[in-house]
């Protein structure tokens, strides 16, 4: 037994990733559905776009790459269907040269699934180089930033962009984002400049970052990481991909957990072994 | 019942009329259709609060919006006694805009009920404007009183952000004068940042295996200053690597990253005399996807075996990345950044971390630059600044919050002056 | 003179900007939004030199070279052209060539490589989480109490307790009041730090990231 724990000081790192690769496969294989409870950050995202009047215009940046899409894209969705549903528009923009194709998966994953019609309930307005620069030319035109849309058709043919033409027609700002440039910067440049409303969804990784904005109210609501997406999908009752994931979360944390305090057992045995010496 | 509402009830019967709305029964008008029926008292009552028309918008007044770049005129009014009160049927009021008074009114946006207020951003500057806020029922409209003339014009100054330009010129002036200060040779001191001095040593150590030394500069554009206070440490590094002629190899996440990084390094050895040593192959653009950018630069790791591993920048989730297989790698590692979320992995799989701040006193310490130095003492007498009004802003809050009645009014200015304003 | 331009450049553009936030007039406005535009241009515009570096690099060096993995880098450049070529010819909307090396490639290959953020924090974690001292005892703890905290788990484990013992509860307490202070801390004094830096770099005072001193 003690030769077991003393092994696992030099454990090869690869066991490790193997516990946690069947942790993460297995939970999917055979769900067990752990209830999720909504904090308070997820929640008030949710308020703000519940409490939107109709027909207010939301801007979603999508400033995420495909790595992003197990955590952010389930946001993106969530926050879709939940203004869809609201009869709220959406205009979306991105910074990163790879978010428009995976705004637009899905846009129109949604826009099916509540009839809505292109140009008239919502825009993908694609990518711009620029990033902390762009946001800032939004304030003075959005038209102006964005000629033409991910497809290439003027902005000025499309009936909703006739409403806009910068910040002030926006009613409420989500930052669905990875990195740089992100929410960090959509709230140093654009929240804090010209007073937008705003939430934001980012990484798990980097939530920690963005409590302080929290706080200090400068950020309505935040969703972090799978967790943040999975309580966002049972708010607007339609649990989706990370509401499934969050089993395999529980499971994989769990793991981490049982691995640390067998590395901590083995720690101390052989600090013992070696005052002992 | 009163007098004004007998009287709503004669205007709401001939305005029916006019309307051609058949009220109660038949008689008056086309006959039922099958299964309609007729109307009842409440579809009365309906009918009559949607034949009244709403009550006007009142007291619009319209000026220009202060502290702006111009073509901005706020108009603001009371909302219709009918919005939210009274027979609550107002469906929005219709902003209408006129350069004369009294005609020529021509729509230029509605707003939803219960709104008092509205920016009119198309207005040109020095032109005097009147106003005219029009309630909406579902069937009728009616016009408030036109607001006095208004024009917009373009201000100097953004009133609202005096505060934020009171405390950069402080700041400003803190960092100019220990610049001036320190160039007219005063000593300024300079704690000891043990990440830099790691530095050299992991550089030293891997001249010695004959290994080069890996300087990633993060994943930011130019444009974030970690990326530009990352590539005043490369000056310092690549001056280092170019004396002990260690290879150094620096892969990029940007284009304009990359080139300004060859620049840097180009001069760097130039400047102690070694330019044959300057490899320009070393200085790699791999790409701007950030996982593509963490998968390479892990292949260099294994591929080229570099012994001191320097992340100096703005970082996100390929930290650890980069991280983990340096240290599996072996290398003696150093990072630098200013991105919190980052700290924790850099410091779990790095030998020493240069935290947020120290980034950006590297350059400083490095070169030993007075005025460089003068510019670090500073910023500390701004943080000086900063800390007092945190302790002096908890203490006027806690003692509000108490119940000390004097304090309020100067812990709302005091508040109030550090408010971040927008536009 | 070398040194000198870019110096004025850097001057004059940081300069627009920063009078930018605080004066609103067209004058200022326009020049600043101008500044802006250019820069959005001079990034784009700079692929080319990573285009050019990737080329000298892998196409007139490490291939005909042969040096160790050559073959990957006929991968690296197939793969660029493809995406390149693809995306100018039919261009990058939903259902185009582009579109589908995307979906099917990039999306899969990106999504692996941050997927394997969960084996490296693992293993990180088990490196650095020992009861060395009674600081890294307590890091230990917390770190154990927010990992239960933010999955259903720990609502689970705790759900009988008192609200202020439940799991998720202290999580959102220890991010928010003992984590925040932290955070809150490092990021003023980083702020301090660029402005400085920046006020620096503007006056011309820094310029080791020019180059040379």
């Amino acid at each position: 037994m003690i030769r077991f724990f003393e092994r696992l000081q030099s454990i090869d790192r690869r066991v490790v990733f193997l516990f946690v690769a069947i942790c993460v496969v297995l939970p999917f294989l055979f769900p067990f559905r752990l209830p999720v409870a909504v904090g308070r950050s997820t929640r008030g995202l949710f308020d703000e776009i519940e409490g939107l009047p109709e027909g207010s215009i939301v801007m979603l940046a999508g400033d995420y790459s495909p790595d992003g899409m197990p955590e952010l894209q389930p946001m993106t969705l969530a926050v879709y269907r939940h203004c869809f549903s609201r009869n709220l528009r959406v205009i979306s923009v991105c910074l990163w040269p790879e978010g428009p194709p995976l705004v637009e998966a899905a846009h129109q994953q949604v826009a099916a699934e509540y009839g809505k019609e292109y140009g008239v309930d919502y825009v993908n307005l694609g990518y711009t180089t620029g990033g902390p620069n762009a946001m800032v030319e939004m304030g003075t035109s959005i038209p102006g930033l964005f000629p033409r849309d991910f497809y290439l058709t003027p902005v000025e043919e499309l009936p909703l962009m006739r409403k806009i033409s910068n910040f002030a027609d926006i009613a409420f700002l989500v930052s669905i984002s990875a990195g740089t440039p992100g929410t960090r910067e959509w709230v140093q440049q654009v929240q804090s400049r010209f007073d937008v409303p705003m939430g934001a969804g980012v990484t798990a990784v980097s939530a920690p970052n963005f409590y302080p904005y929290m706080e200090s109210g400068q950020l309505l609501g935040l969703l972090g990481g799978m967790a943040g997406a999975a309580e966002y999908e049972i708010l607007i009752e339609q649990p989706g991909t990370a509401a499934r994931g969050m089993d395999a979360q529980s499971a994989v944390h769990l793991l981490i957990i049982l691995f640390v305090v067998l590395g901590n057992i083995s720690y101390l045995l052989s600090r013992r072994r070696e005052s002992e010496a | 019942m009163s007098v004004h509402s007998s009287i709503s009830i004669i205007v709401m019967l001939i305005a029916s009329l006019a309307a051609g709305i058949d009220i109660g029964g038949s008689a008056a008008g086309a006959p039922l259709q099958p299964g309609e029926e007729p109307l009842g008292e409440s579809a009365f009552l309906e009918a009559f609060i949607a034949t009244r028309p709403p009550g006007p918008a009142t007291s619009v007044v319209a000026h220009d919006v202060p502290g702006d770049g111009g073509r901005q005129i706020a108009i603001s009014w009371t909302r219709s006694r009918d919005d939210g009160a009274g027979d609550d049927d107002v469906v929005g009021y219709d902003i209408l805009r006129s350069t004369q008074p009294g005609r020529g009114y021509l729509l230029i946006d509605e707003v939803p009920p219960g709104v008092e207020s509205y920016v009119d951003t198309t207005a040109t500057d020095g032109t005097t404007y009147y106003y005219i806020v029009r309630a909406k029922d579902d069937m009728q409209t009616v016009d408030s009183e036109p607001s006095g003339p208004a024009a917009s014009r373009a201000n100097w100054f953004r009133t609202r952000r005096l505060n934020m330009f009171i405390i950069l010129v402080l700041f400003f002036s803190f960092v100019l004068t220990y610049i001036a200060q320190a160039r007219r040779g005063k000593e300024l001191f300079v704690r000891r940042i043990p990440g830099l001095t790691a530095v050299e040593e992991a550089i030293g150590r891997a001249t010695e295996m004959g290994k080069p030394v890996l300087y990633v500069p993060g994943i930011g554009e130019i444009d974030n200053i970690m990326t530009v206070a990352s590539l005043s440490i490369l000056t310092h590094v690549a001056k280092i690597t170019a004396r002990y002629e260690s290879p150094l190899l620096v892969p990029t996440a940007r284009a304009v990253v990359m080139s300004a990084a060859e620049e840097v390094v180009k001069e760097a050895y130039l400047s102690v005399g070694k330019p044959d040593a300057y490899n320009p192959d070393n200085i790699r653009y791999l790409s701007d996807a950030q996982f593509a950018f963490a998968a390479a630069v892990n292949g260099i790791m294994l591929r080229e075996r570099p012994a001191a591993n320097l992340y100096m920048g703005a970082f996100w989730a390929e930290s650890l990345l980069l991280a983990e297989t340096g240290f599996e790698a072996g290398a003696i590692q150093v990072a630098g950044t200013a991105m919190v979320s980052q700290l924790p992995f850099f410091i779990t799989a790095c030998d020493y971390t240069l935290i947020g701040e120290e980034l950006y006193a590297a350059s400083a310490y490095l070169s030993r630059e007075p005025k460089l130095l003068g510019s670090l003492k500073g910023s500390d007498l701004g943080k000086a600044f900063v800390m007092v009004a945190i302790i002096v802003g908890v203490i006027m809050e806690t003692a509000v919050a108490f119940g000390v009645a004097p304090l309020t009014a100067i812990a709302d200015i005091f508040r109030n002056f550090f408010y971040v304003a927008g536009q | 003179m070398r040194r000198e331009i870019p110096l004025i450049i850097t001057f004059v553009a940081g300069f627009v900007q920063l009078v930018d936030f605080f004066v609103p007039h067209p004058l200022v406005a326009n020049a600043a939004s101008e500044l802006r535009q250019w820069s959005v241009i001079v990034i784009a515009a700079s692929i080319v030199l990573g285009i050019g570096n990737l080329l000298r690099i892998h196409l007139f060096e490490r291939i005909p070279r042969r040096t160790a993995g050559w073959p990957y880098s006929i991968v690296l450049l197939a793969g660029m052209f493809a995406m390149m070529i693809t995306g100018l010819v039919w261009g990058v909307g939903e259902g185009t060539p582009f579109n589908y090396l995307f979906r099917h490639l990039k999306v899969h290959l990106d999504m692996t490589m941050f997927a394997l953020l969960a084996f490296f924090i693992a293993s990180a974690a088990y490196r650095a989480f020992r009861v060395r001292n009674w600081e890294a005892t307590l890091l230990l703890l917390a770190a154990v109490i927010v990992m239960l905290g933010r999955v259903p788990l720990g609502s689970l484990l705790t759900r009988g307790l008192p609200t202020a013992l439940q799991l998720p509860v202290v999580t959102e307490w220890i991010m928010n009041v003992p984590n925040m202070i932290g955070f809150r801390g490092i990021m003023m004094g980083a702020a301090m730090g660029v402005m400085a830096m920046g006020l620096r770099i503007i006056l011309g005072i820094e310029r080791a990231y020019l180059g040379g001193e």
